[in-house]
């Protein structure tokens, strides 16, 4: 009661600013944007480039054996793979762009990106 | 050696002390000459600057002891001094304040010159800018909350613009940003009710003396 006592009318509308303009910040910073292709590369070169929008499942061979990628609902995963600590496939499902899945001993990984690629080569 | 040293300072002391007694107008008028040296004249203005700006760098100091999840992440404690001079006393004297509070600080913490010495004095100069727009505003729907909203948010403003443009040029930056944003919007809020509250107070007791001188009178 008495906290409220020292908000004026213009310091709500300040306030009710503020957190607006902190929810859009969050908003616009935070989110990693709609992801729309999912890239999968073996042994450092482009596999192939699928588009998320169709669902599928794509086998990619490695030197341990073949690694499953399932495309499903706008999100891709591995599904299985040969390698011995299973990261990858303990990662789970991809679902912003940006967000990547790799499995170093059979040298394959998963890539989600937008249609604008957030980063630059600076963050590599 | 520490005897040695205590008996030169006894004789020291005993001679200033001879020196003092036989003619102290030999002694005293060679360090208030105003040719040898300079000799500021503070008038009850700067006494009232130092005073507050003292006051803030208490604060500061307190603050310094409060552990931060994140570097830059403060409440700005010894902004809600600003804020109320600003109130009371206008933009002029809380720039001095403020300035004042960040420099000595510095020197205080150890922290003069150093990059963050000049985060807090970029978020500052932002602040003061955006206070002395700010203080504008209609005075009967905007108090010192919305002061400090806004000056919060321009301090971490001019923190992040002079981070990117100094130390971190790197657009990961802006992964902060809205950290930084809430930490603003939460401290702001709080100290600016801190400084309307302190001003309420003072305007309660103003009102008090006068009443009492009244019924005195």
């Amino acid at each position: 009661m008495q906290i409220m006592a020292h908000i004026k009318t213009g310091d709500g509308i300040v306030l009710l600013l503020g957190t607006l303009f902190t929810a859009w910040l969050s908003a616009t910073l935070w989110q990693g944007g709609v992801a729309d292709k999912a890239i999968i590369r073996q042994g450092g070169k482009i596999f192939s480039a699928v588009p998320l929008s169709r669902n599928q499942i794509i086998s990619v061979p490695g030197p341990l054996g073949i690694s499953q990628i399932t495309i499903h609902n706008l999100q891709a995963r591995i599904a299985s793979d040969p390698s011995l600590r299973q990261y990858c496939v303990r990662q789970g499902w991809l679902k912003q762009a940006g967000e990547i899945a790799v499995c170093l001993p059979n040298q394959v990984s998963v890539e989600l990106s937008g249609s604008n690629k957030r980063y630059d080569s600076l963050n590599y | 050696m520490t005897v040695l040293t205590t008996n030169n300072q006894d004789r020291g002391s005993r001679i200033e002390d001879r020196a003092g007694s036989v003619a102290p107008h030999l002694v005293r008028p060679s360090i208030l000459d105003p040719r040898s040296s300079i000799l500021l004249h503070p008038s009850a203005e700067d006494h009232h600057i130092a005073r507050m700006a003292a006051l803030a760098l208490g604060l500061s100091v307190l603050e310094a002891a409060i552990p931060s999840p994140l570097p830059g992440v403060k409440p700005g404690l010894a902004n809600i001094v600003t804020l109320i001079v600003l109130a009371r006393y206008g933009w002029r004297t809380a720039a001095w304040v403020s300035l004042l509070r960040i420099v000595a600080g510095g020197l205080l913490l150890g922290s003069f010159l150093t990059p963050g010495f000049f985060l807090s004095l970029s978020g500052a100069l932002c602040s003061l800018l955006v206070l002395g727009i700010s203080q504008h505003l209609p005075q009967r729907w905007f108090g010192p909350v919305s002061h400090s909203i806004l000056a919060a948010f321009a301090h971490i403003a001019g923190q992040l613009l002079l981070v990117y443009l100094w130390l971190i040029p790197h657009v990961g930056l802006l992964y902060l940003v809205p950290v930084f944003a809430v930490a603003a919007l939460i401290f702001g809020t709080v100290n600016g009710l801190i400084a309307a509250h302190f001003l309420d107070e003072n305007k309660i007791y103003h009102r008090d003396t006068e009443t009492q001188r009244e019924a005195i009178t």
